[in-house]
């Protein structure tokens, strides 16, 4: 039994040395210079693929989102490569309904998950497009960046979104989105309804008055199914001029942190939640 | 009317079919088991949402303005998988436009505005001869009333009546079972409508070219056995049996189990085991309609529940809002829940603009105190006592199931662990001691795989 164990361990000696695989050693160093989150931001699976397209030079060490401008630029000295370029990207939330705005016209009390409330009858909120604020991003978030604000609408902090699209897969009604930074117009709503119904529903609400494409430059801005949509291929055009007249303040212009809402958008002061009213305005039946 | 202790004490239903695992929720059809089917008034407004079958949905062919009379189809079948819809009144289309279903989104729907002053009698309509049809052209005309699963599931007809080619299918089950508490839509319709019953088997027979049809039912409807029985065919193709009162009985599977002690393979079709198996309902308005070239435009609804003044079974028009029924019949002060369909699998509505479509087959309305309180919906963890595994129908393994699910892995539960076999009975949660809402996080894993395939 011995003899046969030696005779083995000598196969398998001599096997390990004939069929193996020579790896760039590079490789490991650049995994370890990586911050191993395996988040999937620079659109790789894991941080090794990542490493290895960095060493074979399909992908330049820019593309982590993560790691620090500093690391980053060390990577590709080691590497001899460009450090390359790429805009940060953050995720934003189409949708500005927090529940001091938006009307509830039932109440949900299963689950605490957005889909699970969308799974049962899409949840309470009349808006069948807006945020129901149950926080799924929140709890996918691997990166402490989204928090939900006191009016249960998730709030993304921008200095550590890293654009890894985690939130994107959780969000079961699509809110979020990732978007170039300097994409600074934005639209925070997809209702579809009718301008009145919409306004019904959400006091935020995108109406389709489509006074934001009379002012923007041509095609930068269209209505698209009551809801205003912007061309982001042509965002060099984009400045806070489209927002000045919208009446909800659905289109706003994003500053760094602050979000601006136009001179004429109705000013909203509650912050109460709104009580839950099966539907205030149809008595049609 | 057959109590629990006399089915119990009773020696004739101990050998009763049934099948194994499943549980026993509290009945509750005797508030409405023995009110006769009345028709509810027409709403003044009818919501007629293009998608209520699974499948495509249908395409709109009139346009706002137009006057329809009743039964006039006023949306076409777009392709095989889909089916038509039909004016449910005379009146005249108000729009198209998204409005809220029971199931969440808001999905493209025609408004009907109902003549108030009409007399409402179906005015489009041809008599022909069933008997002279053949198979195709039965598999055509059932398509063409708009017929889909009325029991819940909502499936197209037609698609049930053309098997794969290669399965042959030898005997027809209808499924009278109605496991779920609280409904007894097809109790009434086997009460009443058995002509029509007896005349739709005879019907999906001929299309299946099937020797045989066994009309199935739970032992606490045996008045209705009864009912059928006088009406059946002097031949013997088509027999009525009783089966044992078990949750979920009226699953496809269960009943193929408990009467001819089949079983339909995972992910396969009745027919692959030469079977069919169509709702009481359905079948009664397939024996309905045909003779008379009709379309679905009413069904059998069980308004029920403590919330309701005015319990019964009601024959309402498809698009009824909820809101109409409930102004109607009346509901006490404090109706908190109202649920589409049974307690067990039915979804609860956070509108109450949601129309009845051709699958909701009661509505249950519960007050606060029916409502379970916050504290005793708190779910404790997983105490591994197995008693899901011992009611799941479907024998598949819900605690570890729930347990992947609480990690979202959805993959692995679909790839080791059947998900996809789970028709979201219900029984599971009903047994858990722990309270854990298994089959809520099976709906959420479940669509979560599903939007998954659909971004591949």
């Amino acid at each position: 039994m011995g003899g046969l164990g030696l005779v083995l361990s000598a196969i398998l000696a001599i096997a390990s040395r004939k069929l193996q695989v020579p790896e760039d050693p590079r490789i490991d160093e650049v995994e370890d210079m990586l911050p191993k989150a395996n988040c999937g931001a620079c659109g790789y699976p894991g941080c090794r693929p990542f490493a290895e397209s960095c060493v074979s030079g399909k992908s330049n060490p820019a593309k982590c989102t993560v790691n620090s401008k500093d690391m980053s630029q060390f990577i590709a000295s080691y590497l001899g490569v460009e450090l390359g370029e790429e805009e940060k990207q953050v995720a934003r939330l189409a949708c500005a309904g927090g529940n001091h705005v938006a009307r509830m016209r039932a109440k949900y009390n299963g689950l605490g998950s957005c889909r699970a409330a969308v799974v049962a009858g899409g949840g309470g909120k009349a808006c069948s497009w807006g945020c129901l604020g149950l926080g799924d991003c929140e709890v996918s978030c691997g990166f402490d960046a989204i928090k939900m604000d006191e009016h249960g609408l998730p709030v993304v902090d921008e200095e550590k979104c890293v654009a890894c699209n985690d939130c994107v897969v959780a969000c079961p009604l699509d809110l979020f989105s990732l978007q170039p930074i300097s994409n600074q117009l934005w639209v925070a709503c997809k209702n579809l309804d009718e301008g009145e119904k919409a306004l019904a529903d959400c006091e935020v609400a995108c109406t389709g008055c489509a006074r934001c494409a009379a002012d923007a430059p041509e095609g930068l801005i269209c209505i698209k199914k009551n809801l205003a949509v912007i061309d982001y291929t042509k965002n060099s055009l984009a400045s806070p001029v489209a927002i000045q007249r919208c009446p909800t303040g659905a289109i706003v212009w994003l500053e760094k942190a602050t979000t601006l809402k136009g001179q004429a958008a109705k000013r909203i002061i509650r912050k109460d939640p709104l009580p839950i009213q099966s539907d205030p305005n149809n008595k049609r039946l | 009317m057959f109590t629990k202790l006399q089915r119990t004490l009773d020696w004739r239903h101990w050998f009763l079919g049934t099948f194994p695992h499943g549980i026993h929720p509290a009945e509750n059809k005797h508030f409405t088991a023995g009110l006769p089917i009345q028709r509810l008034p027409f709403s003044k407004r009818l919501v007629l949402p293009l998608s209520q079958h699974a499948g495509k949905p249908s395409k709109p062919i009139v346009h706002p303005g137009q006057e329809v009379v009743r039964g006039e189809p006023i949306a076409l079948a777009d392709g095989f998988m889909s089916v038509p819809l039909h004016a449910p009144a005379t009146g005249v289309i108000r729009e198209i436009e998204l409005m809220p279903t029971a199931k969440g989104p808001r999905t493209l729907s025609i408004i009907l505005e109902v003549y108030p002053g009409d007399s409402q009698e179906v005015r489009y309509f041809k008599s022909r001869n069933v008997d002279e049809m053949s198979q195709q052209e039965i598999v055509k005309a059932v398509q063409e009333t708009g017929l889909v699963g009325l029991g819940g599931a909502a499936f197209p007809t037609h698609v049930k009546l053309t098997p794969p080619k290669d399965h042959k299918v030898h005997t027809v089950l209808i499924n009278g079972c109605e496991c779920e508490p609280f409904l007894t839509t097809d109790h009434r319709v086997m009460l009443e409508q058995a002509e029509d019953l007896v005349a739709g088997t005879r019907i999906f027979m001929k299309a299946l070219n099937a020797e045989r049809a066994i009309i199935g039912t739970e032992n606490n409807k045996l008045d209705a056995v009864e009912a059928i029985r006088a009406k059946l065919p002097k031949d013997g193709s088509i027999t009525v049996q009783a089966v044992k009162t078990k949750y979920p009985q009226g699953a496809e599977k269960m009943l193929a189990k408990a009467l001819m002690n089949l079983e339909i393979p995972s992910g396969g079709y009745p027919s692959s085991v030469g079977l069919a198996v169509f709702n009481v309902s359905s079948t009664a308005q397939v024996g309905a309609l045909l003779p008379v070239n009709g379309g679905v435009i009413e069904r059998v609804v069980t308004v029920t529940g403590p919330g309701i003044e005015k319990q019964g079974n009601y024959n309402v028009p498809i698009g009824t809002p909820i809101r109409f029924i409930l102004d109607q019949l009346g509901f006490r002060g404090s109706a908190q829940h109202i649920i589409l369909g049974g307690p067990m699998m039915g979804s609860c509505i956070s509108s109450l603009d949601v129309p009845i479509t051709k699958g909701c087959g009661g509505v249950l309305v519960l007050t606060e105190r029916d409502v379970q309180s916050e504290a005793s919906r708190t779910s404790h963890p997983c105490i591994s006592c197995g008693a899901c595994v011992e009611a799941c129908p479907m024998h598949l393994n819900p605690c570890q199931l729930g347990r992947l699910a609480y990690k979202s892995q959805y993959d692995e539960m679909q790839s080791s662990f059947h998900l996809n076999d789970c028709f979201e009975c219900g029984s599971c949660s009903y047994v858990c001691p722990s309270s854990i809402p298994l089959v809520q996080y099976f709906r959420i894993a479940k669509s979560a795989n599903r939007e998954k395939a659909k971004k591949s």
